[in-house]
C-alpha cells in the first residue's frame, strides 16, 4: 500500500510519462481510500487548465 | 510568379506585424514573465527579451502570422534563456542551493514519517474551477503563488505548463536527469496547489487583500 507522499509523486509523474500497470493499480486503491489524494488528483487536472488559461489569456487581454 | 507574390504577401503581413505596437507590447511583456521566471533576474531577463526580440526581427520576413511569429519569437527567446543559464551555472549560486534545501523541510511539513497528509494539509475539493478562471482577483492570487515558488521549481513548471514542452526538452535544456525532473515538477505542484487552496478555496474563492 502505497502512502499520500508517493501517490501524489505518482500523480504528477502522470502529467509527463505514462504509469505502468503497477502504478495505476496501486495509486487506484489509494485514491479510494484517501479524499485527499482524490482531491489531489483532480486538482492536477485542474493546475494544468489554469496555467493554460493563464497563457491564454495572456494574449487574449490586449486584443 | 504566384509563389515570388505570395511570399511579398507574407513579408508585408509580417512586417504589419511588426509594426503593431500592442500586438508587440502584449508579446514583449509575456516574455518578461516569462524570462524573470526562469532566470530569476530582471536584468537578465530585459537582456535575453531585447536579443530574441532583436534576432526575431531580423528574421521575421517569413512568418504570416501572429500566431507563427509569437512561436518563433518564444522558442528564439528559449534559446536565449537556455544559453543565459548555462553561463551562470559556471558561477553556482549559493543562496539558490540554500532555498532549494530549505524547501525539501518545507515539504517534509505537509506529510508525516509515514508519508500520509498532515491533518491540516490534507488537499480539500475546490470548488467551481471554471468560475474562478473568470475573477480578476484570482489571477493576481495566481500570479502571486508561481511567483513563490523557488526559482528552479517554477522554471521548470513554467517550460512543462506554460510553454508546453515536453519532458526530455526540458531535461536537455535543464542539464536534468528525468528523475530530477520528476522530483522538480513534483515539488512545483505540491506547493502551487497549496498556495492556491489556501489563498482562494479557503477563502472563500474571493481574495480582498490583493488589489
Amino acid at each position: 500500500m502505497i502512502n499520500c507522499r508517493n501517490a501524489t509523486r505518482l500523480l504528477s509523474e502522470a502529467q509527463e510519462r505514462p504509469l505502468s500497470i503497477t502504478e495505476r493499480m496501486s495509486l487506484k486503491l489509494h485514491v479510494i481510500m484517501c479524499s485527499g489524494c482524490q482531491n489531489f488528483k483532480d486538482q492536477m487536472e485542474t493546475l494544468r487548465l489554469m496555467t493554460r488559461a493563464y497563457a491564454k489569456r495572456k494574449n487574449d487581454h490586449d486584443e | 510568379m504566384t509563389a515570388n507574390r505570395d511570399q511579398k504577401e507574407d513579408t508585408q503581413q509580417t512586417s504589419n506585424l511588426l509594426a503593431d505596437a500592442p500586438f508587440l507590447e502584449d508579446v514583449r511583456r509575456q516574455m518578461i514573465k516569462f524570462a524573470t521566471l526562469q532566470l530569476g533576474d530582471g536584468h537578465l531577463a530585459e537582456d535575453a527579451v531585447q536579443e530574441a526580440l532583436i534576432g526575431a526581427l531580423k528574421n521575421a520576413s517569413s512568418f504570416g502570422g501572429r500566431a507563427a511569429l509569437k512561436t518563433w519569437i518564444f522558442a528564439i527567446l528559449k534559446n536565449k534563456i537556455a544559453d543565459t543559464l548555462r553561463y551562470k551555472q559556471r558561477v553556482v549560486n549559493a543562496s539558490s542551493l540554500l532555498r532549494e534545501d530549505e524547501d525539501d523541510e518545507a515539504l517534509s511539513e505537509l506529510f508525516d514519517r509515514k508519508g500520509h497528509w498532515q491533518r491540516d494539509e490534507r488537499p480539500v475539493a475546490w470548488g467551481n474551477p471554471e468560475a474562478s478562471l473568470r475573477e480578476k482577483y484570482f489571477w493576481s492570487m495566481f500570479e502571486a503563488c508561481l511567483e513563490r515558488l523557488p526559482p528552479k521549481q517554477a522554471r521548470v513548471f513554467m517550460m512543462r505548463e506554460f510553454l508546453e514542452l515536453d519532458a526530455d526538452e526540458i531535461c536537455a535544456t535543464m542539464n536534468l536527469t528525468t528523475s530530477n525532473l520528476h522530483v522538480l515538477l513534483h515539488r512545483s505542484r505540491l506547493r502551487l496547489r497549496e498556495c492556491i487552496e489556501n489563498k482562494w478555496y479557503l477563502q472563500g474563492e474571493r481574495n480582498d487583500q490583493l488589489p
